[in-house]
């Protein structure tokens, strides 16, 4: 299970935090900083797991964002690597060719396409096929339901 | 500005964030959002009723300026509103909000829970999911509470749609996490086994992970579901990538589900049944197979999606650890990927292979690639690699690979990475220990440490190397001879220092015989390093010198000028200052006998597991998210303090063994008999003293009695219900004590609940003497009352009656247990009867530490559990008292409110008297 995700940039700017387990703020601020500082001056093709606290820490960068996730002891860290990728693609196809500007001016839907594949720390949906069709449908929905609800009413 | 047009665009906000990027400072930043929430606020509290629009627009707003940083302390109201939209995008940034926002014991709770409750209701499952996000987003006790009866009803339903069953599976799972007592078990658990064989891959994925939290809680309600997770798993692993379509991940079918149905065959042992067992060995091999075919594609995430599944199955077979053919077979793919060209891989083969190499199975295969593993420590580029190396190393190190094992480690700390020295270190260190054929390589390994690193070398590691040393008669010549020679090298690390210090001090005699270390050598040369050293260091070399008064008499007169000299008699630092002072003293007026008898031999210590061996742990596991540093100083450092604090009136050759925190050293007098020279005089015998009792509930030596004439020392031992205690009785004058005798006497009632047997004493103690008496203790069944020690002698003629409450309490009984979060409460739960229950609520007495309450409770006999209240301030400790008729497992919490000064100690005990007494004793201890 995923404890906490967070997506930052190279200049250290946090551009999405999720938090699977309730922390205090203070420990969400101890964490983004450690994890900021743990990984930003890692230098390219090294690995992309570490160890921190008794969590497994698996990042990965994408243009100018780093992906980081806290892991607990026994997950696997090539599939939460996947996961990363599966996010990054599910924002792309959402996005179209994603950019760091868009997860800055659409928060709120980088949140969305994120709960709609994992929950809890878990995957919630893998195939890319099903999410599309979510996000679509909450889009087609938004739209008909605003229809429906702006037409006069008799 | 991108030009998203998915959705709907929210000009106002597209423009706010704009603004705020375009600040050039961090003032700007925040005039600009507090120009901002002015805005909003009063856009909030205008006539005007706002529309839909405009209210999602603002909580998006708010949202924004929450996750930049700022404290919002508005709008939450707004955002619950948007709950009960039926606009889909404004429920949906309601939900967010709160999500993100929403404070447990916020008013707004009951209307949050009305919304999502409605929502639920609603059957549309777009509606569903998103309450549903919200409870786990949230996963607060509260929702729990409210939810968690719904979501299996919902989960097992017939026409619930699939997406939806795949939210309440996962919902379920994450109340499960935070309130696992809540979850009820029931006729839904069968239903939910069933899951795994819905024809819905995306049903089956997230059913398979509830099922493997649930299983991991109660195993037996989900043994079926290892018939139908093999079933599953072998017609993934057989079937063609085309059944699965878009569940096939870069032509690999379903990894995520595989992934997840190895996960939850890990909370079984291998099935029993033969066909099931060679099913699930063919999906483990077929698995292996296919990472000899060349890749379907060049993609990494090909490669990891088959690997992924691949170290899944390597860590299910090391679980069952039962085919030694899938062992071998495991290790040797393995060490196929400590070469290949992925640092990902080699970093997981590395780590893989640490758990193999604890099979009996496999650890001569792992063996095997030891020049690998040595050749990736010097070679690899990435630290983090690198110390998965000195991990495996550390794994798998026996008798036939040690020397070079540590060989190799010592080396590599040469030019290791600062971060990692200090458990290379203690690796090393634990390794020269349990390997060390002949105890002369165990010392030069150490004392190669402190020269290599010694800054990293932690005061267990000495503890321990002096330790060995001073159990172990056939080394200790040669201890001497080493570290009389690592001592004369130009600059030598402060810690070698103090091994030399104490070890010459106890056994420089041994070498003496050689002109080339005679006694004065000895001293010239540890005293050229005392300059340069630290304070307790300083105090440790003192203790040598006096040490080596006794053993050289020859000596006496240089170190008599050294330690009168100004700079330590007047010495600014108090501690420096009295020990000079005593020890002068001490060689001064002592006779030989005496200094002899005082300055003896350090007895051997009691064989106990490794500090070292249990910092490393401590390092390594343990702890969630905050500070793990703070916890490393507690036990040695601050129990120390704490004792000696209490123990003002003990002298500071005590220290001498207090540093080394061994509670359980026999004594060899020193601590009680150096109050000879101190002139304090306390009050004549009283009836019975119990003034020192409390003292002892979360220790178990020191002084328990004192006047003019006598003083009294205990040292005791406790294991399940037995105990022993050791009763040191010090005659402070220069006179004979006649007719000694000491007695236990017990009240009726403990008599039948505590037996004490005292060995009987010599009837004379002789000025200066002192003599020990020992009792046997056993705790029959559990009592609150204490035995009493009488004692009579005659001084000077007159008869002396001495009577002294006994520090047997029902905690020393206690053996601590470690237990997991879950099972914590899972007992806390179970022991909820209200007699069982005993809570007081108290002032604090002393300062609230909460290093010292850490070290008192551990005193106290309990197992301090980490990270199982949510609260880290708060303690949460189990154990179980031990008596021969029964044993009472016991739960405890204490909450220190610091503001007001203020504890709550709760205890849960399967005896009400026993949580009672517990109690008393505890509570009057912070």
């Amino acid at each position: 299970m995923l404890r906490f995700l967070l997506l930052f940039s190279r200049q250290g700017k946090l551009r999405l935090q999720k938090w699977f387990t309730p922390l205090s703020d203070r420990e969400k601020k101890k964490v983004i900083r450690d994890m900021m500082m743990l990984v930003l001056p890692r230098l390219p093709r090294t690995c992309n797991f570490l160890h921190w606290k008794d969590l497994k820490i698996v990042y990965k960068r994408y243009a100018s964002l780093y992906f980081c996730a806290g892991l607990e002891d026994q997950d696997n860290e090539l599939l939460a690597l996947e996961v990363l990728h599966r996010y990054v693609e599910l924002l792309d196809k959402y996005f179209g060719n994603v950019c760091e500007l868009d997860i800055i001016f659409n928060f709120e839907k980088a949140y969305f396409i994120l709960d709609e594949f994992l929950m809890g720390g878990e995957i919630l949906e893998t195939s890319r096929f099903a999410v599309g069709v979510s996000m679509e449908e909450a889009d087609t929905l938004q739209e008909t339901m605003e229809e429906y609800m702006s037409k006069p009413a008799y | 500005m991108p030009a998203v047009s998915k959705g709907d665009g929210m000009r106002g906000l597209a423009v706010f964030i704009s603004d705020i990027r375009n600040c050039k400072s961090k003032e700007a930043e925040v005039k600009r959002i507090n120009k901002e929430l002015a805005n909003i606020r009063s856009k909030f509290k205008g006539d005007k009723a706002l529309d839909g629009y405009s209210k999602k627009k603002y909580v998006c707003k708010l949202l924004f300026i929450f996750l930049l940083g700022h404290d919002i302390d508005f709008g939450h109201m707004e955002a619950v509103n948007l709950l009960s939209s039926n606009k889909y995008t404004e429920k949906q940034i309601g939900y967010l909000f709160i999500s993100v926002l929403v404070n447990s014991n916020s008013d707004l709770i009951r209307l949050i829970n009305n919304a999502i409750r409605n929502d639920l209701a609603s059957r549309n499952p777009t509606f569903m999911n998103l309450a549903l996000h919200c409870i786990a987003n949230v996963g607060s006790r509260e929702m729990a509470e409210a939810f968690v009866s719904d979501i299996p009803r919902i989960l097992v339903a017939g026409e619930t749609m699939d997406s939806v069953k795949q939210s309440a599976a996962l919902c379920l799972l994450r109340l499960n996490r935070t309130s696992p007592d809540l979850v009820p078990m029931g006729e839904w658990t069968a239903r939910v086994v069933h899951l795994l064989n819905d024809q819905h891959l995306g049903v089956v994925t997230a059913a398979t992970s509830l099922i493997t939290t649930l299983a991991q809680k109660s195993p037996e309600d989900f043994k079926t579901s290892v018939v139908l997770a093999v079933a599953r798993l072998s017609r993934i692993v057989t079937s063609a990538a085309i059944d699965l379509q878009d569940y096939t991940y870069y032509f690999v079918a379903a990894p995520w589900l595989s992934v997840k149905l190895l996960r939850l065959l890990q909370c079984y042992p291998p099935p029993e049944d033969a066909a099931l067992r060679s099913r699930l060995t063919e999906c483990l091999e077929t698995i292996l197979n296919k990472v000899q075919e060349p890749p379907k594609s060049k993609k990494v995430q090909h490669s990891n999606a088959k690997n992924a599944v691949l170290f899944e199955a390597i860590a299910l077979i090391i679980h069952h650890d039962s085919e030694p053919n899938l062992l071998v077979r495991a290790c040797n793919q393995l060490g196929q990927f400590l070469q290949h060209r992925e640092t990902n891989l080699r970093y997981l083969a590395l780590e893989s292979m640490c758990l193999l190499a604890s099979s009996e199975f496999s650890h001569e295969a792992v063996k095997t690639h030891i020049e690998t593993v040595i050749n990736a420590l010097k070679t690899e580029r990435d630290v983090s690699v690198r110390q998965r190396a000195v991990d495996l190393l550390y794994a798998m190190c026996d008798r036939s690979n040690s020397k070079q094992i540590v060989a190799e480690m010592l080396s590599y700390l040469e030019t290791a990475d600062y971060s990692i020295r200090e458990e290379i270190v203690l690796k090393v260190a634990i390794l020269a220990e349990k390997y060390a054929v002949d105890y002369t390589w165990y010392v030069d390994t150490i004392l190669n440490l402190i020269r290599i690193a010694g800054d990293y070398v932690s005061e267990e590691v000495w503890y321990r190397v002096i330790q060995i040393v001073i159990n172990r008669d056939d080394v200790q010549g040669y201890a001497a001879k080493t570290v009389f020679e690592a001592l004369q090298a130009p600059a030598c690390h402060e810690n070698l220092v103090k091994v030399g210090g104490y070890i010459l001090g106890e056994f420089g005699n041994l070498i003496a015989g050689d002109p080339r270390s005679s006694p004065l050598v000895q001293f010239n040369l540890l005293h050229s390093k005392f300059h340069l050293c630290s304070v307790p260091t300083r105090a440790l070399l003192l203790s040598a010198y006096i040490k080596f008064i006794n053993l050289f008499p020859e000596v006496k007169g240089t170190i008599q000028d050294v330690l009168r000299s100004d700079s330590q008699l007047r010495n600014a630092d108090v501690e420096l200052q009295q020990r000079a002072v005593e020890y002068l003293r001490l060689s001064c007026i002592a006779s030989t006998d005496i200094l002899a008898t005082v300055l003896e031999e350090m007895p051997p210590f009691p064989e106990r597991e490794s500090s070292i061996l249990a910092k490393l742990k401590k390092k390594k596991g343990s702890s969630k998210l905050p500070d793990l540093d703070d916890v490393r100083r507690s036990v040695n450092g601050s129990t120390d303090h704490a004792e000696n604090t209490e123990a003002t009136e003990t002298v500071s050759a005590h220290s001498f063994t207090d540093k080394l925190n061994l509670n359980s050293t026999p004594s060899s007098g020193p601590s009680l008999l150096v109050d000879v020279f101190s002139d304090v005089s306390s009050p004549a015998a009283t009836d019975m003293s119990e003034e020192h009792f409390p003292r002892f509930v979360c220790k178990n030596n020191g002084v328990i009695y004192e006047n003019q004439l006598l003083q009294i020392g205990l040292k005791s031992e406790y294991r399940q219900n037995l105990g022993r205690m050791y009763v040191f009785y010090g005659n402070k004058t220069s006179t004979q004590f006649l007719s000694f005798s000491s007695a236990v006497t017990s009240s009726d009632i403990l008599k039948t609940q505590l037996t004490v047997h005292a060995k009987t004493v010599d009837p004379m103690i002789e000025g200066g003497a002192q003599v020990q008496q020992i009792l046997n203790i056993e705790c029959l069944s559990d009592f609150s009352d204490a035995p009493v020690l009488s004692i009579q002698f005659r001084y000077g003629g007159t008869l002396q009656n001495i009577a002294v409450k006994l520090p047997v309490m029902l905690n020393k009984f206690f053996q601590p247990t470690e237990m997991t979060s879950q099972d914590f409460f899972q007992r806390w739960k179970q022991l909820g009867a209200p007699r069982q229950e005993v809570q007081k609520i108290f002032k604090a007495q002393h300062q609230m530490d909460s290093d010292v309450a850490k070290a008192k409770l551990l005193g106290f006999g309990v197992a301090l559990l980490d990270g199982v209240d949510p609260n880290p301030a708060n303690f949460v400790g189990a154990g179980i008292v031990h008596s021969k008729t029964t044993q009472v497992g016991c739960l405890l919490r204490l909450e220190p409110n610091t503001q007001a000064q203020m504890y709550r100690l709760t205890l849960r005990t399967s005896k009400d008297s026993v949580s009672q007494r517990l109690c008393e004793l505890l509570s009057d201890q912070f």
